[in-house]
């Protein structure tokens, strides 16, 4: 708003503006592939694509904090909690002729007309509006932090509490039907002992890549109860 | 950077999911689509909190912090959301949305079946449970 | 206590069983039958007493009103003259006769707690009317007798043929009480009172102004209550009912009533000639008709209904010729001896195990097996066919003399015409009846053949209530024609020589033929095999009887009259047999002229209802069932279809709201 007059326009794009085109298209391709591939875990990959497009998004406007916990966390723990999950539902491995459901004609309108009135109120909207790039940027991780640690604590930590909800409901709800009542006490140990064992199994073995990406850089920036609730997906994944 | 440029590739990436959540047919499709749609909201902060926090005199960074909370949101929702998907797929044998269809007109004529098919289930699982508890 | 007390006590004891009754039957069964005969004894002494104190004197009056009513009021009011004394007596003797005799008759019915208290409502229903001194409160007492007639008619309704005769008497009796209530409102409008003493004072100063229609619709009342032509086709019928019903319903109650009422008010109907000559013409075709049946009937009891129906006949043709003493002596003789008759004919179907008179005649001993029914129901058949010196042939001969004092000229109460018509069919039926009253006898304890099987002794209540009611049969008429004159209007009641040799000689002749005939019969008789018996030695008389009715008509083809070619009724009608049997088809005129025609506008009615009306409803049901089928359809249970939809309207809304935002 404060820029409206300033010197600049659709004919004469930046670099930085190339950039964002360039690999917004990428990723905009990426996400189409990925909402219509028939293969479910190219799908999956797919997504890994668009969601490291927008993290690239993201540090060309100055968020670099934000950038790297995108790939962090959606990239290295979203992803393979989606590829887990998949392979936990014994999803089909090529093309399944039936991924899209009979309601894809309906889907499309909705989305074209929710995309057509999106565009059009947003490029009415801010036709004439640019983001000045220039100076500090805007999304270092001091900046993030000290916005974050002043002004958000409380939410931040409502949030770990959130997580726990998360954990424990994930907990409960992946957990096999009891199957004999006899002796509950006896029965639920050993549950616990086995899903123990099996979580460490999975850790060793199933997540080399995005395990010790994803414990680091949790506990870098941010604290232990984080980390404990990224595990905890995880374990349950393992435990079924 | 003209705003434009981030909004519209949020625009599109959100109608993107928007497609994906309406017409897939495997659950966890669905979810991937989700993100989708929780990414372009994600781009669309961050991309107005960079505006205004060069327009404004003083600014909380809102937006990159709700960025954050939506990631982390976004991370239990998957974790929730796949517990979900794997209690349906061992419920049902199927984790396709549109054969959940317990809600639909004239469903009771098939609820026979699948009450036999829960029935038929419940004792293998029960099996499967003993067996993993044994080689446990 | 006053006379007045006693008289009101008189219906009300009965009731008061009735209620008792209905109200222990289950809890108490110890009380029903004391319940049931102690106070229709007490009645009858109270009427007894009711009567000595009244002794043909001046009428008892009382009145008393309850509440203002509207324009007319309505009293409970009491109006005992010699009429309503005897015939309250003949009621209440009749009555006990009855409740004794279904002690022993219904011995082991589960239903005869029901069945007493009906019969004591009956009772206390018919002294209501007789006693009734107000036309409101009489025709409250015809009403409950008229409900009760239909449940006791309708005691066996195990069979079919209780039932449609339950549902036919109701039918038939209704049909002429619409009539009866309009023609009572026309006249108390006529009279300004519905008391019966002020309404007879209101027709002595001439003030009826519509003397025929009220007339001629009270007439349609009392010929569906008394059974006369043409309404009288229930009562052969209500013979599917048990035997004591039938006796108390023929004797002294409901067919009575209506001959008591015209004796009433005589007056009102003297008014107009053209209701005494419809009178007078109904009586005769009743007589003679009936006369004509009863000779073609195979079920005994039917006999005696269609010979009821003949009797009541005479009653009518003495009220037509305008003498009520002739027709209350004739009710209160006929009253005695048809209970006998009924009462008997209950010991003789016990005894035979059936109903058939054709299957009797094939019994050599049945007279051996009932001594008693044997002599009591010869002589109330010699009553009844007016043989001097019993009962019937005194009160006959009182109407047959004032049909002839009529025809000879003294019409200051009636046409002439009237007076011949009755006498002529008097004379006619005084010979059928004759006839009909051999061929009974002849068949019942004459007859041929195999031994009677075996039924035991008839109950000691059974027997002694004939032997009681043998007694007025026997004397009643020898003993009162002289005294009865001066309870009633005081018109000498005694036989003339005229009438008593026509009648007579009509009724010697008709048995006499009957007899030859029946002996011309008799090398028939032998050839034929048989009816049907019920045997049930250990059954209660009820429980045969039941049987006998409801294996009547498979027996011998027809409830009424048997394939029997010995016998002698057949002989004597010829040709005219057939339909005598059937009633003259009477009934097959009636289902062609009122049944089907209603049936099929019942059926047009169901049709249009059906056809016409349901189909706009069920056009105006189409279009939204139609529109519940799409909505229907858009339930697929698919969660993704739901959200399609709802994105799809949250995306129209926004860009409505976006438009008109923009002011576009």
């Amino acid at each position: 708003m404060s820029l409206a007059g300033a010197p600049q326009g659709f004919l004469s794009p930046t670099g930085v503006e190339i950039a964002f085109l360039l690999v917004g298209l990428v990723t905009f391709g990426a996400a189409l592939v990925t909402v219509t591939t028939r293969q479910l875990v190219h799908a999956a990959l797919w997504l890994v694509v668009a969601l490291g497009g927008l993290a690239v998004e993201y540090l060309l406007l100055t968020a670099e904090f934000i950038a790297w916990v995108q790939v962090l966390i959606y990239v290295g723990s979203v992803v393979v909690l989606l590829l887990f999950g998949l392979m936990l539902t014994k999803a089909p491995i090529g093309r399944s002729p039936d991924a899209d459901s009979g309601n894809r004609w309906a889907a499309l309108t909705v989305a074209v007309a929710a995309a057509t009135a999106l565009i059009w109120v947003v490029v009415d909207a801010f036709r004439a509006t640019w983001i000045d790039l220039d100076g500090p940027a805007a999304g270092s991780t001091e900046v993030t932090g000290a916005s974050l640690f002043q002004n958000w604590v409380l939410p931040f930590e409502a949030l770990s509490v959130l997580l726990l909800a998360a954990l424990v409901g994930a907990i409960v709800l992946s957990r096999k039907a009891k199957t004999d009542s006899s002796s509950p006490l006896a029965n639920s140990r050993t549950a616990t002992e086995s899903s123990r064992l099996i979580t460490k199994s999975d850790e060793d073995s199933g997540s080399p890549s995005s395990g010790p990406k994803g414990r680091g850089g949790r506990s870098e920036r941010v604290e232990a109860n984080k980390r404990d609730d990224r595990g905890g997906p995880a374990a349950q994944e393992g435990a079924r | 950077m003209h705003l434009v440029y981030p909004a519209v590739l949020s625009a599109l990436l959100f109608c993107t999911g928007l497609y994906g959540v309406l017409a897939r047919r495997n659950a966890i499709l669905i979810l991937m689509s989700v993100e989708l749609m929780l990414n372009a909201v994600n781009l669309n902060l961050v991309a107005f909190d960079v505006w205004l926090s060069k327009t404004a005199e003083e600014t909380l960074h809102s937006g990159q912090a709700l960025t954050l909370f939506t990631i982390a949101i976004a991370a239990a929702e998957i974790g929730i959301g796949l517990a979900i998907v794997l209690a349906v797929h061992r419920d049902r044998g199927t984790a396709d949305i549109d054969r959940l269809r317990d809600t639909a007109e004239g469903h009771e004529s098939h609820e026979g079946s699948a009450a036999d098919g829960t029935d038929t289930d419940a004792p293998v699982t029960g099996a499967a449970a003993e067996k993993a508890e044994a080689t446990a | 206590m006053t006379t007045t007390a006693l008289a009101v006590l008189v219906p009300l004891l009965p009731f008061l069983g009735a209620a008792a009754g209905l109200l222990l039957g289950r809890t108490a069964p110890g009380f029903v039958r004391p319940l049931a005969v102690l106070p229709t004894v007490a009645a009858f002494a109270l009427a007894v007493t009711v009567a000595v104190r009244q002794g043909g004197g001046a009428s008892v009056d009382a009145a008393t009103e309850l509440t203002p009513t509207g324009s007319v009021p309505i009293e409970l009011a009491l109006h005992i003259d010699g009429f309503a004394a005897l015939v309250a007596v003949l009621v209440g003797l009749v009555a006990t006769c009855v409740q004794i005799y279904s002690t022993g008759y219904l011995r082991e019915d589960p239903r005869y707690p029901s069945y007493a208290a009906l019969v004591s409502l009956f009772t206390s229903a018919m002294f209501l009317v007789v006693y009734s001194g107000d036309l409101i409160v009489l025709l409250v007492g015809w009403e409950v007798m008229g409900i009760c007639s239909y449940f006791l008619v309708g005691h066996y309704w195990e069979t079919p043929e209780a039932r449609a005769a339950s549902i036919k008497a109701f039918l038939v009796t209704k049909l002429g009480d619409v009539p009866f209530l309009i023609g009572l409102f026309a006249l108390a409008t006529d009279a300004g009172s519905f008391e019966i003493t002020k309404i007879l004072g209101a027709v002595a100063h001439g003030e009826l102004q519509h003397p025929t229609v009220v007339a001629l619709l009270l007439l349609a009342g009392v010929a569906g209550k008394s059974a006369q032509f043409p309404l009288h086709t229930w009562l052969p019928d209500a013979m599917a009912g048990p035997t004591p019903v039938s006796a108390l319903i023929h004797a002294a109650t409901m067919v009575a009533a209506g001959v008591y009422f015209i004796a009433r008010l005589l007056p009102v109907f003297e008014a107009s000639t053209a209701a005494m000559t419809v009178l007078a013409v109904m009586a005769a075709v009743t007589m003679v008709g009936s006369g004509l049946a009863a000779l073609a009937q195979d079920d005994i009891k039917r006999v005696l209904a269609y010979s009821t129906l003949g009797q009541l006949g005479y009653m009518t043709g003495a009220l037509a010729v305008g003498d009520r003493g002739a027709a209350v002596f004739h009710l209160l003789s006929h009253g005695a001896f048809k209970a006998l008759l009924f009462l008997a004919a209950g010991v003789i179907i016990h005894a035979a195990g059936t109903n058939s008179l054709a299957a009797m005649s094939r019994m050599s001993n049945l007279r051996d097996r009932v001594p008693d029914a044997y002599w009591t129901m010869t002589v109330a058949l010699l009553a009844l066919a007016a043989i001097p010196p019993f009962s019937g042939f005194f009160s006959k001969e009182s109407v047959l003399g004032a049909a002839e004092h009529v025809t000879a000229g003294h019409t200051e109460h009636a046409p002439g015409a009237a007076g011949w018509t009755v006498l002529v069919a008097g004379v006619l039926t005084a010979l059928l009846t004759a006839a009909y009253a051999a061929r009974l006898w002849l068949l019942a304890f004459r007859g041929r053949g195999d031994e009677a099987p075996d039924h035991g002794r008839q109950p000691l209540t059974m027997t002694v209530v004939l032997w009681i009611l043998a007694v007025p049969s026997l004397a009643l008429g020898g003993l009162a024609y002289r005294t009865l004159p001066d309870w009633f209007d005081g018109s000498a009641l005694a036989p003339t020589l005229t009438t008593s040799v026509l009648g007579t000689g009509a009724a010697l002749v008709g048995g006499l033929v009957t007899y030859a005939a029946w002996r011309h019969l008799t090398g028939v008789a032998a050839r034929v095999p048989p009816g049907a018996v019920a045997a049930h030695p250990e059954g209660d008389a009820a429980q045969v009887e039941a049987e006998a009715i409801a294996t009547h008509a498979p027996a011998y083809g027809d409830v009424a009259s048997a394939r029997d070619p010995a016998d002698p009724g057949r002989l004597l009608l010829g040709p005219l047999h057939r339909h005598a049997a059937a009633g003259f088809h009477l009934d097959a005129v009636y289902q062609a002229s009122f049944v089907r025609p209603v049936q099929a506008a019942a059926g047009l009615v169901r049709f249009l209802d059906r056809e016409v009306v349901d189909t706009y409803v069920r056009g105006a049901a189409a279009l939204p069932r139609w529109l519940g089928a799409a909505v229907r359809r858009a339930q697929t249970g698919n969660v993704q279809t739901y959200v399609s939809a709802l994105l799809a309207g949250t995306v129209v809304l926004a860009v409505a709201a976006l438009l008109v935002a923009s002011g576009a």
